[in-house]
């Protein structure tokens, strides 16, 4: 490797982060509209997308807010969604795990589902490339995503506060939950998960605010990982 | 808003601080021990299972509606969750979903 080839590796994580905008984007315009909708300040808006820097996550906290869920249960969802991110750092660990401890904090601080699925493949696909030049590639591709997320964050809170009610901004959030959804749907097991989930969420809707749906995710889960160890055993 | 600011603050850095505590785990604290196939059969599951039943009730019982049932926005739902499977776009799925709100509020009637 030449020391010359760092500015390349950069620019190649660049690249592959830039399509992402187009996601990256319209979803923090949304959570700042739907925020402010909420009646959030422009502070706390942005202090959700620069301090948790996860975005479904970010929505859901919102929405469960919005029903007057007790702090521990927001919490306790909003963390929920997030535990793929633990999966995301095991998987990340063989490849950077050699890094140094403030290296590694800054790549964890920007472990969002996006720079998660570029960096992995890029790093099955080249083995070759040194510690230093993933840690390159992967601040490449953050470089384009993360600013951008706080920028349209910030430019949906101001302009949320102009629109009127008319234009039913308040079921942004579910449709912007089930845009999420929708995608993940693509085996039996997961479809199974979500049918379970909304099965129990819905009859358990009498239980104190954020009980139901803890207990609806927890089974969903549960059903989930139980559909697909019966689908290997039948096809081993 | 029932929450005081002091609480709104406190639930944005629990659940930053929380949230980097999952992203620093296995490549900060645990190294590189890998999970046992159970744990990581679980994890993969948690958006399909945790989404679902956050979304349910705000589609079958909407706050803007009063908590009533209500057809635009039920309709609107059923849209986006359609592009979203048929397109496996997020952005595809909101815009549609978007449109088949406005569309249905348009043609149904807007409940305030």
């Amino acid at each position: 490797m030449s020391p010359g080839a760092e500015p390349s590796v950069f620019w190649r994580g660049f690249r592959h982060g830039l399509p992402f905008l187009l996601v990256i984007v319209p979803f923090g315009l949304l959570f700042g509209v739907a925020a402010t909708e909420a009646g959030f300040s422009l502070a706390e808006v942005l202090g959700f997308s620069v301090l948790v820097i996860a975005g479904a996550s970010q929505f859901t906290a919102v929405q469960l807010m919005v029903e007057q869920t007790p702090t521990v249960m927001v919490l306790l969802t909003a963390l929920a969604v997030n535990l793929r991110m633990a999966m995301y750092s095991a998987s990340l660990t063989p490849h950077l795990g050699n890094a140094r401890a403030w290296h590694k904090a800054l790549i964890a601080y920007f472990l969002v589902d996006q720079a998660y699925a570029v960096a992995i493949q890029e790093y099955e696909a080249r083995p070759d490339h040194s510690l230093g030049q993933r840690i390159i590639y992967y601040a490449g591709v953050c470089t384009p995503i993360c600013p951008l997320w706080y920028l349209a964050t910030l430019l949906g809170a101001t302009v949320g506060q102009a629109i009127p009610p008319e234009f039913a901004l308040d079921f942004a959030v579910p449709i912007t939950f089930l845009a999420m959804l929708a995608p993940m749907l693509r085996t039996l097991a997961h479809l199974a998960a979500a049918s379970v989930s909304v099965v129990l969420a819905l009859a358990l809707a009498f239980l104190p605010a954020g009980t139901g749906l803890l207990v609806a995710a927890a089974a969903a889960m549960a059903t989930g990982a139980q559909v697909e160890s019966w689908q290997n055993r039948r096809r081993a | 808003m029932i929450y005081s600011t002091a609480e709104i603050w406190g639930i944005i850095l629990a659940l930053g601080v929380g949230t980097f505590v999952l992203r620093f785990s296995f490549l900060g604290l645990i190294g590189g021990r890998p999970l046992p196939a159970w744990v990581l059969r679980y994890l993969r599951y948690t958006p399909v299972a945790v989404l679902p039943g956050l979304v349910a009730p705000a589609v079958i019982w909407p706050a803007a509606a009063g908590g009533a049932f209500d057809l635009p926005r039920f309709l609107a739902a059923a849209a986006t969750l359609a592009i979203g499977v048929a397109t496996r776009s997020n952005l595809a799925a909101i815009l549609g979903g978007m449109a088949a709100l406005y569309l249905a509020l348009f043609s149904l009637g807007w409940a305030p």
